[in-house]
This record gives C-alpha cells, structure tokens and sequence, in this order.
C-alpha cells in the first residue's frame, strides 16, 4: 500500500494536475479567440498594472475593507503553496527519485505555517457559515473543496505529530494531497490557474479601454 | 432564512410572456446563447468564482436592502445563471420572469463589483448574458421593450419623427437666439469640428437644453453641426435590453450619420450610458476596437473649452454643489477627475462625495433600469439608500449630474428621501456663470 501511494499514486496526480492545467489553459486560450474582444483588448502594461494591486496585501480598497479575509487568504496562500515544495520530507523524497534537491524550510516554520493553513480553513469555514451573503452562495461543493484543501495539512500534520498510527496518516496524508492535486484543475479551485488571466483582462479592459482603475 | 418577501410587482412583458412560454423553449434558447455567444469570459469566470461573496459590499443594492445577500453581485448570478446551468437550460417560465426581475431591474451592470472581486469577474457581464437570454425568449419589462421597439422604428428612443426633430431644432434656435445673437443651430454641415449628438429625451421633453448648447457653441465659436437625418439620437436602450441586433444597428447609423457628414469628432451631451453605447459596448459587438470617428463625451469638451479659455467664467457658481459621477464616464472612461475639474472651474464651493471617482456608487437608474418604468421605479429607489446617504452626507445644495439617467435617477431618490437638493446638468450651471462679450448679447 505505501508503495503504491508514494510512487505511482503521486506520479499519477502530478501527471493529471500538469495535463489538467495544460488542457484548462489551452480550452481558455481557444476560447478566447471565440470572445472576439479579449486579443484585442489584452495589454501587458494594464495587466501588469492590476495584478500588482491584486498581489500585494492592502493595495486594493476591497482588500483594505475586509482586512480580515486579507490576512488570512495572504498567509493562507502562501503556506499552501510554499509549505508542500519546501518541506524537508517532500524534498527528500523528490532527491530520493530524482537526485534533484532544492532548499528546505525548518521544522519549526513548517510547523506553524501548517497550522497557519489549518486555521484559515476553520477561519473560511466560519465565514462561510456565518456570512449570510457567503451562506447564500455556498453549495455543498464549497465544503468539499474546502475539506480537499485542508485534508493534506491536518493530516500531515498529525502524521508529524505521531497522533496515531504514523504509516496509516501518512498513506491517507498522501492518498488527500494526490487527490487535492487531481481536483485542481477541474474545480473551482482552479482558480488558482485562472486568477492571472481574469485579472489580467479586467485590468486591460479598465485600463486600456475604459481608461479607470480597477482597485 | 428569514428574508422578506420580494414583492410582486406586475409588469405586462414579463407575465403575459411567461403564460406563452415552456421549458422546452426556453432550454433550446439558453443552450443556443450559451452555445453560440458565450466562450472564454463566461465559463472562466463561472469556473473561477470561489462563492467568496467578497463582491457584494460593492453593490449598493445589497448595500441599501440591508446586507439582503439576494442583492449581492453573486448573489443574482447564483439566483439566475448559476440555477440555469445546473438545470441545463430547463428552468420555468416563472424562473425566467425571475431573471429578469434580477438582471434588468435589480442590477444597473454599473461595474462596481468587478473593482471588488479579487479575480476581477465581471458580474455585470454575467447579468448581461442573463439579459440576453431574457430577450430571445421575450422576456423583458414592457417599458423598457417599448424604447427598444422605438428604436427598431424610429431609430430614437421616444418616437420622435423627423419633423418633430427639425421643428424641435429650429425653435430652440430661436430661443437661443433671444440669448445670444450669433446662436446657430447648423443642420447638415458638411466637414464641422463637431458633430452633436444627444438623446431623444432632449427634444421630447428637455429642449431647452439644445437651446443651451446652441448658445454654449456660439460663446465658445465652435464650428459644428447636427444631422436633420436618423442618427442623431445616441442612446441604446437595446443594449440593456439584451437585443444586441438592435444595439449595433443604433451605433451604427449614429457613426454613419456623422460620417456622411464628414465631422471630424462627435462630441455627446451629457449622458452615461449613452456613452457607454457609443465609446464600447456597441463598438464592441460591430467588432470595432476603437470607433471609426473620434467620440468624445460632453465632460470632455467642456474640459477643452474651459482649459483652453474659449469659454471664460464670469462670476463663479456659490451655491455649494456635489457632484453624481456616472459610472458609464467615470469607472467606464476615467473621465472623474476631468468632471471634477471642470466643476472646481466654475463652483466656489464644491463638496466631494465619500466614496468618489470609480467607487463611486450607482445612481440605481443606470443600465436601462429606469426605462423600466412606474412598475419598479418603489424597488429602485428603496436599492439605493446608500445613495441617499452619501448625498445627504455632502451638505450640498445642488447635485451636478451630467448624465440623463443619473439626473432622473437621483431625482427619484431626492424625492423618495426627502433630500431637499436639486439636481443639475453642468451646462445648467455653465450658463449662468459664463462670460458672454458684450457685442453677442441681445
Ligand atoms: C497560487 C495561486 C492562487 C491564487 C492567486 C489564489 C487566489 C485566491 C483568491 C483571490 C481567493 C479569493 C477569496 C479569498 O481571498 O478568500 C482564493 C480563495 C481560496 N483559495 Fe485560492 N488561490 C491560489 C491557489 C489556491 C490553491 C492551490 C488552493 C487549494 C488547493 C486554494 C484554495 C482556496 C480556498 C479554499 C479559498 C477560499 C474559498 C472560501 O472563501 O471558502 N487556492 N484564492
Ligand atoms: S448593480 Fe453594479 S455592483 Fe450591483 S451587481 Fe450590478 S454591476 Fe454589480
Ligand atoms: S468576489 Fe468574485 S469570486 Fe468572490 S463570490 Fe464575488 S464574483 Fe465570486
């Protein structure tokens, strides 16, 4: 079983995560040329222009407004994607297969941004629940996709911890970070892939076209 | 969830289709728009939405409704779009008198949200998609429809005919002529600096303000013309509508109409979404990415005959105005800061509205809502208390508003309100404060 997890398992969802992305980005970039304004309207200057207000905490007036949500979606993001590339027992395992190494974060900050994640999940969770304008949109698929990003960091941090039995939470913390890794690109939480784009043509589009600011 | 009810209001061009219509039919139109007319936009922006609701302090409806999450930006789209997906098309007559309630008459696709979602998704398109479905299947407010079906005709929005036009034109010369000896209003000149437009609520029943420009023009010695032929009238209600036929029809004979008459620039009167049709949605659906003829709004030109000292101002204005900054000129072409300018010109005590410039909100009339008429106009104006409120916040007497929605819209919320303040187009105000040479007075 953890042979099978570890290797092929993990191969198989890197491979429908990157196939998956490429087939999302390529659908878009067809589609895009159905969308007769979006080529015409795109400019690299106003692009850039309003990814940079959308990047940097606070630069966008909304973001000032809910400084809450802006806290915890900065730190959640970035221990969400920085955490599974720097963590010393993913490197390893990569320099194991492939001999390639790159640089490690510390078990100490590994262990508190993997509780950085934890928290922001319970913290969009209550938001969810307790926002009657965010519990108006919620489909039970909010839930799920919530829990598909969440189950690789409790349960990696449990298996860390040696809660329990430490090769069963380690299969089941690979068996949630190989399945968050497939539903990426074929869910919502494709925004991830998406966010540049829809960014950059509202900022083309405001700033080209419309001439105003889009932040 | 205890939400109030929304309440019934009965307007013909939704009920009366509605008994005509059945899922079937409206499942084959849904998938033939989605299919044909939507790609890129529609499905990443339905696919990256992450349900966060961020957007809905954006919109003033939600705001005014009391934090009512049915008024939030996604809030209408999962109300309309989001149901019409998951069923495939296969929603009821009923559903679909729904949508068009949400999407012509509860959201002025004023663009706001788009400025408060971090992914930038542009919900005022979504409810456009919406709208367009709710035209194909005949499903739009009976008032709004009937400036459609006046454009369709007439090629304007109020049924003017052509010698109501002319009459109109030449009597306004004549007052204007009572003003300003030199007041023209040329017809048909061929090769004119500027070529003017406006819309079809000026001759029908705001003339004086033709009268206005006429003397504006003759102060300023501007060299410019308006057609006696269809194209004169610059609004399109049919983009709100959802008949983008129409839409580009109206655009199109409005370019043309200055093109025969070789103008170098037209210049519009002070009107948001008029602008709007002109400057990009209707260049849009021709296919245009820029117009064919230089178009700029009245804002504009105002700003280059003060800049330029062709008009001079005599005594400034000193009743303490505000100002409504039009979404369709300020968030749709950055024209906030000329339209403040141009204001601090010629008023001595001008108060800024909190939150301004492209935050501005709405004035609830925008986006063919107002055309939607008496049926709605208790639920537009109850939508947008906030506008009340930053008003009433300024202490201004006067409200400078130089849209026509706007100006009709804020009315309705003065009134409602009981605000107490008067609203005013800019060249209201430019007439009584410039300097007119002593040879060109009567
Ligand atoms: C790396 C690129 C990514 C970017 C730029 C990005 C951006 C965003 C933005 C702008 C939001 C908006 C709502 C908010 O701020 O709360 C959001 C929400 C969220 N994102 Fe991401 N994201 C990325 C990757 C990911 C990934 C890889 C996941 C998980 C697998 C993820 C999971 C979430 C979740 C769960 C929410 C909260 C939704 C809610 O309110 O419940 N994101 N993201
Ligand atoms: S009224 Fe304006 S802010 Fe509200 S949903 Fe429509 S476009 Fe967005
Ligand atoms: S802010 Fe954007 S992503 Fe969030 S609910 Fe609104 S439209 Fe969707």
């Amino acid at each position: 079983m953890y042979q099978f997890v570890s290797g092929p398992l993990v191969w198989i969802a890197f491979a429908v995560f990157v196939g998956g992305m490429v087939y999302q980005f390529v659908t878009m970039l067809r589609l895009a040329q159905k969308d007769k304004v979006i080529y015409p309207y795109m400019s690299l200057k106003y692009s850039l222009r309003s990814l940079f207000h959308w990047i940097i905490p606070f630069a966008s007036r909304n973001m000032r407004a809910r400084y809450e949500v802006t806290i915890v979606t900065f730190i959640f993001h970035i221990c969400l994607v920085l955490l599974p590339i720097f963590l010393l027992a993913h490197v390893a395992m990569f320099a194991f297969a492939w001999g390639a190494k790159w640089c490690v974060m510390s078990a100490g900050a590994a262990n508190y941004m993997t509780l950085a994640v934890i928290l922001a999940c319970v913290f969009f969770l209550l938001r969810r629940v307790m926002l009657p304008e965010v519990q108006f949109v919620t489909y039970v698929s909010d839930y799920v996709l919530l829990a598909i990003a969440f189950a690789p960091f409790v349960t990696g941090f449990a298996a860390n911890r040696q809660w329990f039995d430490y090769e069963t939470t380690i299969i089941i913390h690979m068996i949630c970070g190989s399945l968050m890794l497939i539903v990426i690109p074929f869910t919502r939480l494709s925004h991830m892939l998406f966010f540049p784009f829809t960014r950059a043509y509202m900022g083309s589009e405001f700033g080209a076209v419309r001439n105003a600011r889009d932040w | 969830m205890g939400l109030p009810a929304i309440p019934i209001v009965s307007d013909l061009g939704l009920d009366e289709t509605a008994k005509a219509l059945n899922t079937e039919q409206i499942a084959t139109v849904v998938n033939r728009i989605l299919d044909q007319e939507t790609a890129a936009r529609f499905k990443v922006y339905l696919n990256t939405c992450v349900h966060c609701g961020l957007c809905s302090d954006a919109c003033h409806w939600f705001l005014s409704n009391d934090r009512d999450p049915r008024f939030s930006p996604v809030g209408k789209v999962k109300q309309t779009l989001w149901e019409i997906i998951r069923k495939k098309g296969h929603v009821s007559p009923e559903f679909m008198k729904d949508c068009s309630r949400i999407a012509h008459t509860e959201c002025n696709v004023c663009r706001r949200c788009s400025m408060y979602c971090p992914f930038g998704i542009d919900i005022a398109y979504l409810l456009l998609v919406v709208r367009r479905i709710c035209h194909e299947l005949g499903m739009v407010p009976q008032f709004l429809q009937d400036t459609v079906n006046s454009h369709s005709v007439t090629m304007n929005q109020m049924w003017v005919k052509q010698d109501e036009w002319i009459d109109t034109l030449q009597w306004q010369e004549e007052e204007a002529k009572g003003e300003i000896k030199t007041s023209r209003i040329p017809l048909d000149k061929e090769g004119a600096d500027v070529f003017y437009s406006v819309i079809a609520p000026e001759p029908k029943i705001l003339a004086q303000l033709i009268g206005n420009i006429a003397q504006i023009m003759a102060v300023a010695k501007v060299d410019w013309t308006m057609p006696s032929l269809d194209g004169w009238d610059n609004s399109n209600m049919a983009m709100y509508s959802g008949d983008f036929e129409i839409m580009g029809r109206v655009e199109r004979a409005h370019y043309e109409s200055a093109l025969k008459l070789k103008s170098r620039r037209i210049v519009m009167g002070e009107c948001g979404h008029a602008f709007r049709g002109a400057a990009y949605d209707g260049p849009k659906w021709l296919g245009w990415r820029e117009p064919p003829i230089p178009l700029i709004h009245a804002v504009d030109f105002y700003h280059e005959l003060l800049t330029t000292g062709r008009i001079k101002i005599a005594k400034k204005f000193e009743t303490p105005v505000t100002v409504q900054e039009p979404c369709n000129i300020v968030r749709g072409r950055g024209l906030g800061q000329k339209l403040r300018e141009i204001i601090s010109m010629v008023c001595e005590d001008f108060r800024l509205p909190e939150p301004g410039l492209e935050h501005n909100y709405c004035c609830g009339a925008g986006g063919g809502t107002i055309n939607c008429g008496p049926p709605w106009k208790t639920s537009r104006v109850k939508g947008n208390r906030v506008k009340a409120e930053q008003l009433a916040a300024t202490k201004a007497h006067i409200i400078i508003t130089p849209c026509h929605n706007c100006h009709s819209g804020i009315e309705d919320i003065i009134s409602g309100y009981k605000l107490g303040m008067h609203v005013k187009f800019f060249s209201e105000i430019l007439m009584e404060v410039m300097e007119v040479p002593d040879e060109l007075k009567c």
